[in-house]
């Protein structure tokens, strides 16, 4: 029984019209609810909508000026007179080749330290392990780039750089990549930053993914005398491929929009050279580092960056959900 | 035989190895970011810090009042605008439109925002909300964390919901509660702690965030707490202030990197043991 019905009858209504009453004041809650959270649901797709839409009309302009020739011009100068030259090509490169780097460096790590939590390490470690290299993910984007520039960057230069570059001196092709002279401000610098940021991405979801191999086929693995690493190599990668791809993916998505780490440490240098060691710029520090004082061609050029790299991320991302879904249909099934 | 079962043996070790190995710099390389940051950061730490405004350049003392007052009402705006979306949104996704196509593509959808560039959130709001009002302001750095905050919020919210038992609904529903009622008193309470977790994991992400605030709070060297008007903040105070030569505004940077680090930390830490107690629930 409801307390409607045994509520006495208030302000000279009937029991009946106070129930309705309270019924449908419960009936438009719901209905008030419901909408609600659909138009909510919708909001997040307007969201998006809204991203692409803002930054299509702000790098109009800048397409209109450029074009296609956008993609292929090196030269970004916002003052020449009479017009200002930019081109894309500088930051898109910087970008590509940085992220490529850090995944380089990050997927060995990553991986390495996703088979010792799920295959190593003792089972009273595992979790407070896996949150302290979780928690590199939570440390503020700028902390890895001050970090990178008063630690990491004259670590590197002093010591890393030149080994490197002695090492690879004679080696034709290798003595252009690492090509001196050493330098605190690099591209390489800010792909070893990417690489740390990006590495606990990679590590969860390797594990949560290498624990879904079902213990029986590794068991089975096992019983005929496999050696750990030949189950790892032989059973539990094959198993998860798809969904380790899709960590990785997942992971380039990041390096690719990561800025302001890359803002202290890559230099902002719009000339594309052969050596890693040399400065360079990403979309991403070309837009942190210019954008508040562009005005004209030059800001819609730099929104025009920023949706080139919306789509490249957008691709990424979007191609690591596919396949992490795959996994999940089947860990489901 | 032997030789091939050594070998056998021998490749184990050193993958092993490899793998411990990279565990160890992994943790290494946490270890050295944590300490740089005390090194650098705990000898600027004092009461001033706490209580007097960032001083102009070349000046001793001075603080980062206005800048922590800033990030703390911008973050608070943003959760205040992002978690009810972000809620809501995810309530409709694991309550009513479970199997709906508008769920398939916001969840697909969101996911995508959730690993967005940052920055490209900060481009979309300056020209959706900067340009329009001519100017940089409070409010815009607020909706730009907000943007931020909302897949976050959505995400844990959906899957909080969808690990609430069917059969609390279903009695629930049996009693006669109406949908919304069902939702609000029964699957929210079931998924407390876990909503709670998402929220604290949503503070975090926006705590530390920098890149969207460049250029829709810009910043402030003075007190001011006009949301119309530019707003102090610490990540881009602690931006400018390490980019500078003078020695005690650098001091300041490292001493608000510290602060917001382990701000940051001890939010996701906290997310964590919440999350924790309730699974082992």
């Amino acid at each position: 029984m409801s307390e409607a019905t045994l509520a006495p009858p208030a302000g000279g209504r009937t029991t009946t019209a106070n129930r309705n009453m309270v019924l449908s004041s419960l009936r438009n809650g719901d209905r008030f609810f419901f909408w609600a959270t659909r138009l909510s649901a919708w909001i997040v797709l307007l969201i998006l909508g809204g991203i692409i839409g803002s930054l299509f009309v702000g790098a109009w302009p800048a397409i209109r000026e450029f074009g296609i020739g956008f993609l292929t011009t090196q030269r970004w100068a916002p003052n020449a007179q009479p017009d200002p030259v930019l081109g894309g090509l500088g930051p898109i490169y910087g970008t590509l080749v940085s992220s490529l780097i850090a995944m380089v460096i990050a997927v060995p790590v990553g991986l390495g330290v996703a088979v010792f939590l799920t295959e190593l390490c003792p089972q009273k470690l595992r979790q407070p392990i896996s949150t302290a290299i979780e928690l590199l993910a939570g440390i503020p984007s700028i902390i890895y780039g001050m970090w990178g520039f008063f630690v990491l960057g004259p670590f590197l230069a002093e010591y890393v750089e030149p080994a490197l570059i002695a090492t690879f001196e004679h080696v034709p092709v290798l003595n252009q990549i690492f090509k001196g002279p050493a330098s605190n401000l690099s591209l390489f610098n800010a792909s070893l930053v990417l690489a740390i940021m990006i590495l606990p991405f990679i590590t969860s979801i390797s594990r949560d993914v290498f624990l879904t191999v079902p213990p029986v086929l590794k068991e089975a693995a096992y019983g005929v005398g496999c050696t750990t690493w030949e189950v790892v190599k032989n059973v539990v990668l094959p198993y998860t491929r798809v969904g380790v791809i899709g960590g990785i993916m997942l992971a380039l998505g990041r390096a690719l929009g990561e800025t302001m780490a890359v803002t202290f440490v890559i230099g902002n240098s719009f000339k594309i050279q052969t050596s890693i060691f040399a400065p360079a710029t990403t979309i991403s520090a070309a837009i942190a580092s210019e954008f508040a004082e562009a005005s004209d061609v030059h800001q819609s050029a730099l929104i025009l960056l920023g949706l080139l790299l919306f789509v490249l991320t957008f691709i990424v991302l979007a191609a690591a959900r596919l396949m992490l879904m795959r996994v999940e249909k089947k860990a489901g099934n | 035989m032997a030789s091939l079962y050594h070998s056998r043996k021998r490749r184990n070790a050193i993958a092993m190895g490899l793998c411990v190995g990279a565990t160890g710099i992994g943790l290494a390389w946490l270890f050295v970011i944590l300490s740089t940051l005390l090194w650098n950061g705990a000898g600027g730490i004092n009461l001033a810090v706490f209580t007097q405004m960032t001083p102009p350049p070349n000046v001793h003392g001075g603080g980062l009042l206005n800048a922590i007052v800033g990030s703390l009402i911008m973050t608070t705006i943003g959760i205040a605008i992002g978690a009810p979306i972000g809620l809501f949104a995810g309530t409709y996704m694991a309550e009513y439109g479970r199997y709906e196509k508008l769920t398939t593509v916001t969840r697909f959808i969101n996911d995508i925002l959730l690993s967005a560039p940052s920055i490209i959130i900060g481009l979309f709001i300056y020209g959706a909300v900067v340009v329009p009002m001519h100017g940089f302001s409070g409010i815009a750095g607020a909706l730009a964390l907000a943007v931020i905050v909302i897949p976050v919020v959505v995400r844990t919210t959906e899957n909080m919901l969808l690990l609430v038992p069917q059969q609390l609904r279903e009695a629930a529903t049996g009693l006669g509660l109406p949908r919304s009622v069902v939702v609000q008193k029964v699957a929210y309470k079931a998924a407390k702690t876990g909503l709670i977790t998402g929220l604290l994991l949503a503070v975090a992400r926006i705590s530390g965030e920098t890149a969207p605030l460049l250029f829709t709070a810009l910043s402030n060297q003075f007190w001011s707490i006009d949301l119309t008007r530019e707003i102090a903040n610490l990540p881009v105070t602690i931006n400018n202030f390490i980019n500078n030569p003078d020695p005690n505004w650098k001091r300041l940077a490292w001493a608000g990197a510290l602060i917001i680090t382990f701000a940051v930390l001890a939010l996701n830490i906290a997310a964590r043991a919440i999350g924790s107690r309730s699974a082992t629930k």
